[in-house]
């Protein structure tokens, strides 16, 4: 436990000493949420009506852009050699740089939200359970990308790739992290879309360090 | 304590790399590979910390029951080794204290309950003539002082296997030196070394293997 | 040259057994769908709400049918090869894809011809219609994965895992997708209690999938005899490297 302790204190140390990362995923996150209303006109009715799913699709584009360097980074400089003997397994590193992936974006992602939001005229009531979801939702968000990630370690067209690997793995989260918040609006569900939207959160954490370790591992050859 | 490894057959992108190699290597005893480029050594010792999985045969490490000494229980070589490769492994973000502290959290064993992270860390600090550069980035380092914080990852946790590819890449004599000291110390400890090397080391007990290329053998 | 001959040994097998059988199949498949397509067309009456326009049918369920049966069928080859490492399974893995990609292509074509005199609209977003796009995309993925890398050894463990990953996945896509209200008609042949379909119009229809499926056994079979000569000659060529290597070695001492 300690080494996992360690790893994720390392990992959230070095996210914050590079800085470049949250600072770009939130930049991007922002720019997003700039352009949509540029594209879509002005109409306060209708932006505050779609702002939710803006701000959803927005976070899962902004967070599938720091998802690249998860693992290549510690891939090229040799450390992910060294993680990888000892006696914690390869699924557990995984874990544990998936963890603080979230932490390290999932987290400061969903909690600028309601910012967008003001920007986007959205009803402050949704906002507790627009972050709530956000929330609940970005742990399967950090683990699904995690496999994306490990599965285009060796890729010479990293960034596009995870893209077209993870998003269509994305579709339950952001089904269900809709429907959550639609349900305040009027619509029905919220509280059964929310306890779907974590048990795919928690399924994911389980699963996903095996799929991603075992692309690890073939790599690593 | 024993190494073993019977049979191996390595294959790397279809071809064969290592065939039919065994030996095995006694607690207390170094081995010392050497070869020209392309005959194997680093698919060898990657083969024995367990990233490549040989087409055929095994390697086994017997006789580790953890603190409680020789048990005859065998286990995964990689749960068990040190492995240095031809990259560092260091963060250049981090201080070389950092680095290493995390590398003495991350490895560390029962056997090192004995002494606190710090205490580890400053010896392995001391004994890779780093302790003045502690608190500078790693970034900020020379490609020799950030080798020899890659190897100061030796001192901090213990283990009693040590694959070494390369160690002596951009080190000067002085630093080679200060790693065959810590190589033989750690052999005198009862520990077992596998070095890949281009250079004679002065590293005491060990037997040699001479890889050749394959190509040269046909 | 023994690792050789052991590379090639399974699948010599493979290329015996399938070059026999395979012109058996194609003609199969041509005579089954023959058939099919005289049944859909003179046979089968004209739906009795949508028209003519129903006979589209003929083609896009076989197509929808095989889109889902061929990523099955990836993800126990890849499950195969991940497992028992068999060649062949990795083999029959990569060409499936594209097969299966072009099925789920022609699923999506003819489904939003057929929605255009039915619903009045090229494309809706409706439940059916959205797992089957998604399905494309998981096919693309696949090809792309195991386009991007180099070492075809790694490229298709990889594309294995992305594989086993993606038939995990769609059970769960296709469930929220179906969480909101569908358009779509609901299941009408394979359901609980029988199908809805009149058997004027199912015979022609199962006649038609059965010509599809024995299509695209014959095409996966040729496309795997293809991907197999392609891999003994590249096998052939990385001898000849080799050797060449080692008489210049030889003729160097």
């Amino acid at each position: 436990m300690s080494a996992f302790l360690a790893l994720l204190k390392r990992d959230l140390m070095l996210s914050v000493r590079q800085g470049g990362a949250l600072g770009t995923a939130l930049g991007f996150y922002m720019l997003v949420v700039t352009l949509l209303p540029l594209g879509l006109g002005q109409d306060l009715n209708l932006l505050s009506r779609i702002a939710p799913g803006i701000l959803w699709i927005a976070l899962l584009l902004a967070a599938l852009l720091s998802l690249g360097r998860v693992f290549s980074s510690d891939h090229e400089d040799g450390t992910l050699d060294v993680l990888a003997t000892g006696r914690m397994p390869l699924e557990m590193v995984v874990g544990a740089k998936a963890l603080a992936h979230w932490i390290s974006t999932g987290i400061p992602l969903a909690l600028t939200a309601p910012v967008l939001g003001l920007m986007l005229n959205l009803d402050i009531a949704v906002y507790p359970l627009l972050m709530a979801t956000m929330l609940v939702g970005t742990p399967a968000v950090s683990f699904i990308g995690a496999v994306g990630a490990a599965l285009t370690l060796r890729s010479y067209r990293g960034g596009l790739l995870i893209a077209l690997l993870v998003l269509p793995l994305y579709v339950p989260t952001l089904i269900f992290g809709m429907a959550a918040v639609n349900g305040l609006l009027g619509v029905s569900g919220t509280s059964a879309a929310m306890l779907i939207l974590a048990a795919l959160s928690l399924t994911s954490v389980v699963l996903c360090p095996f799929a991603a370790a075992a692309a690890l591992r073939v790599q690593m050859q | 304590m024993q190494l073993v490894a019977e049979n191996l057959v390595l294959e790397r992108g279809n071809r064969k790399v290592a065939n039919d190699v065994s030996f095995t290597l006694e607690g207390g005893s170094g081995l010392v590979l050497t070869g020209p480029n392309g005959s194997g050594k680093s698919t060898l010792l990657r083969a024995l910390a367990g990233y490549l999985r040989p087409a055929s045969g095994s390697v086994r490490i017997l006789g580790i029951g953890g603190s409680d000494g020789d048990t005859g229980e065998s286990c995964e070589v990689g749960e068990v080794c040190h492995f240095v490769g031809h990259l560092d492994g260091i963060k250049s973000h981090l201080t070389a204290a950092e680095n290493l502290t995390f590398w003495a959290t991350y490895l560390s064993d029962r056997a090192d309950s004995g002494h606190s992270v710090a205490h580890r860390v400053y010896d392995a600090l001391e004994v890779f003539a780093l302790n003045a550069l502690a608190d500078i980035p790693a970034g900020y380092m020379s490609a020799g002082q950030k080798r020899r914080l890659g190897l100061a990852r030796l001192l901090v946790a213990h283990r009693p296997l040590w694959l070494l590819d390369e160690p002596t890449v951009s080190l000067d004599t002085g630093s080679a030196d200060i790693l065959v000291k810590a190589i033989n110390r750690h052999l005198s400890d009862g520990g077992m070394a596998i070095v890949a090397t281009h250079l004679p080391l002065a590293i005491e007990p060990a037997r040699g293997i001479s890889l050749v290329r394959k190509e040269a053998q046909a | 040259m023994q690792t050789l001959t052991q590379r090639l040994a399974n699948p010599t097998r493979f290329m015996e057994l399938s070059g026999s059988v395979l012109p058996w199949i194609a003609g199969a498949a041509a005579v089954v769908i023959a058939y099919g397509l005289y049944l859909a067309f003179y046979v089968a009456p004209p739906d009795y709400q949508q028209g003519e326009t129903a006979r589209i049918m003929y083609i896009h369920v076989p197509c929808a049918w095989l889109a889902m049966a061929v990523y099955a069928m990836v993800a126990m080859s890849a499950f195969g090869f991940l497992v028992f490492r068999h060649p062949l399974a990795d083999v029959s893995a990569k060409t499936a894809v594209p097969l299966g990609a072009a099925f789920t292509f022609l699923a999506l074509v003819t489904g939003s011809l057929w929605g255009r005199p039915t619903w009045g609209t090229y494309w809706v977003w409706d439940a059916r219609l959205t797992s089957v796009l998604i399905l494309f995309f998981l096919y693309l993925g696949l090809m792309a994965l195991r386009s991007s890398i180099e070492d075809e050894s790694l490229a298709s463990k990889l594309t294995a895992i992305l594989a086993l990953v993606g038939i995990v996945m769609l059970p769960i896509i296709k469930f929220s997708v179906d969480f909101g209200n569908t358009l779509h008609q609901p299941a009408s042949v394979l359901r609980v209690g029988g199908p809805t379909i009149d058997t004027a119009m199912l015979t022609p229809l199962l006649v038609m999938a059965l010509g599809f499926t024995l299509m695209f056994v014959a095409m996966h079979f040729k496309a795997m005899r293809n991907e197999i000569l392609r891999r003994r000659v590249r096998a052939l060529q990385l001898a000849q490297v080799e050797k060449a290597q080692a008489s210049q070695l030889a003729a160097a001492e």
